[in-house]
């Protein structure tokens, strides 16, 4: 079995967490800051991934990433840099397509919190950074890890957006999603279950082990 | 000398009559604020403390304007010194005792001070839900003293000690308010409770 797509799944997932938990984490925190119209449109932008079938969003990226129009085109003219069947435009895909599982966990959280604890944290003269750095955050601990979990399982299951904005190229945007749809399709049954059972049981392991994070985070009622 | 001359709407209250405070407090006085859930106690300290806005008027102290509607000056509460004691004690859960008062400040033996004062030097490893209710207040009110406020804001600060604690805690935090100066306004229901405090005394029943 050629394991280089498990790999370059591994590699995607991992890189679109971390590249989520940087953006997203400020994001979910400026959308839980109170209600305006230019928020909850912003917010239903990032949730359209989660309602629209894969391959919509995935054939308005591929216009969008291609050479010819917009900022593909800027991208491909300034800095040389292609997006369409390359690995970059994966991660810029699955960050745009895993986005609302990284947002929403962490925004509700956010907002869950009593408003006091942040009043507390200004009166005491923090600045709103520090606040969330240091009195935020660490209380949302639970759903940051689920939150970064979810994104992860998320990326290592995408398959329709992939499919459109990588294709299947062996070593470079062949992941694991696509090695499985292309093994039924010459019919090596056998083969598509082995990178199915990998992804099985890794995406498996990671949901039971914030199960039992989230069981052992006994934590007493926010006071 | 903390002037306030505020209008404050009152949500609680369906047909919306404001509270209007025109009122002056002296630098190292006590003042204490008596009145019913929903009368604005806790809307006019937060209002002071720069953690919500009048509908108009003027905060000045000090001569430092502090909110002024008419000139659109609301100076934000990082900017204030105001030490402030929240009903919720509003304790950060992943902080134990020592760590929130070196959030509030880096003076280690003025930290000391304060844990002694508070009786809580034993637990410096503990959180918040490890103390009782009566430590946690306790910890709400040094975390306010950490940074040596200029105005001292408590809201209904005393409600969850027993009566042995509260009599040696407001008599030795009476005595440091009065060494530092520290101008204080505290907002209970229960008039007994702060009668070791002396001071003034503002009941909002008569304002609304």
């Amino acid at each position: 079995m050629d394991l280089s797509p498990i790999w370059l799944t591994l590699k995607l997932a991992g890189i679109t967490t971390l590249l989520l938990l940087l953006i997203g984490l400020p994001f979910a925190w400026w959308l839980s800051k109170g209600r305006s119209l230019i928020k909850i449109i912003i917010e239903a932008i990032i949730t359209m991934p989660l309602v629209l079938p894969p391959s919509v969003l995935g054939f308005y990226l591929l216009l969008a990433f291609s050479p010819q129009h917009g900022l593909g085109k800027w991208l491909h003219d300034t800095f040389d840099v292609q997006l369409v069947f390359s690995f970059p435009g994966l991660i810029l895909a699955s960050v745009i397509y895993s986005m609302p599982f990284m947002v929403g966990p962490v925004k509700s959280a956010l907002q869950q919190l009593p408003a006091s604890l942040a009043e507390a944290s200004y009166t005491l003269g923090k600045t709103e950074w520090q606040t969330f750095r240091y009195v935020l955050l660490p209380n949302i601990k639970p759903s940051l890890l689920t939150a970064a979990v979810l994104t992860f399982a998320h990326t290592l299951g995408e398959f329709g957006v992939v499919l459109m904005i990588g294709g299947n190229i062996p070593g470079v945007t062949r992941v694991a999603s696509i090695a499985v749809y292309d093994s039924v399709e010459k019919m090596d049954y056998a083969l598509a279950n082995n990178y199915s059972l990998v992804l099985f049981s890794i995406t498996f392991i990671l949901v039971i082990a914030v199960f039992i994070f989230n069981k052992y985070q006994a934590k007493g009622p926010i006071v | 000398m903390i002037s306030v001359d505020i209008e404050i709407k009152l949500k609680t209250y369906h047909d919306r009559p404001s509270l209007k405070i025109n009122r002056q407090f002296n630098t190292g006085s006590i003042t204490k604020i008596l009145g019913p859930s929903g009368s604005g106690k806790t809307t006019l300290l937060k209002i002071i403390a720069g953690l919500g806005s009048p509908e108009s008027g003027k905060i000045v102290a000090d001569g430092v304007t502090w909110f002024d509607a008419g000139q659109k000056i609301n100076l934000s509460p990082q900017k204030r010194n105001v030490g402030f004691v929240f009903q919720s004690y509003a304790l950060f859960p992943n902080m134990t005792v020592q760590q929130h008062l070196e959030y509030a400040t880096t003076d280690a033996d003025w930290i000391k001070q304060l844990l002694k004062l508070g009786q809580l030097d034993k637990l410096v490893n503990h959180k918040p839900d490890h103390l009782s209710g009566g430590q946690q207040q306790r910890l709400a009110i040094l975390r306010a003293l950490a940074i040596k406020p200029k105005l001292l804001l408590m809201d209904e600060p005393f409600s969850a000690l027993d009566s042995k604690i509260k009599t040696t805690l407001i008599a030795e935090l009476k005595l440091l308010l009065t060494q530092l100066g520290i101008t204080t306004i505290i907002v209970s229901h229960n008039l007994k409770e702060l009668e070791m405090f002396g001071g003034e005394v503002i009941d909002f029943e008569g304002l609304i």
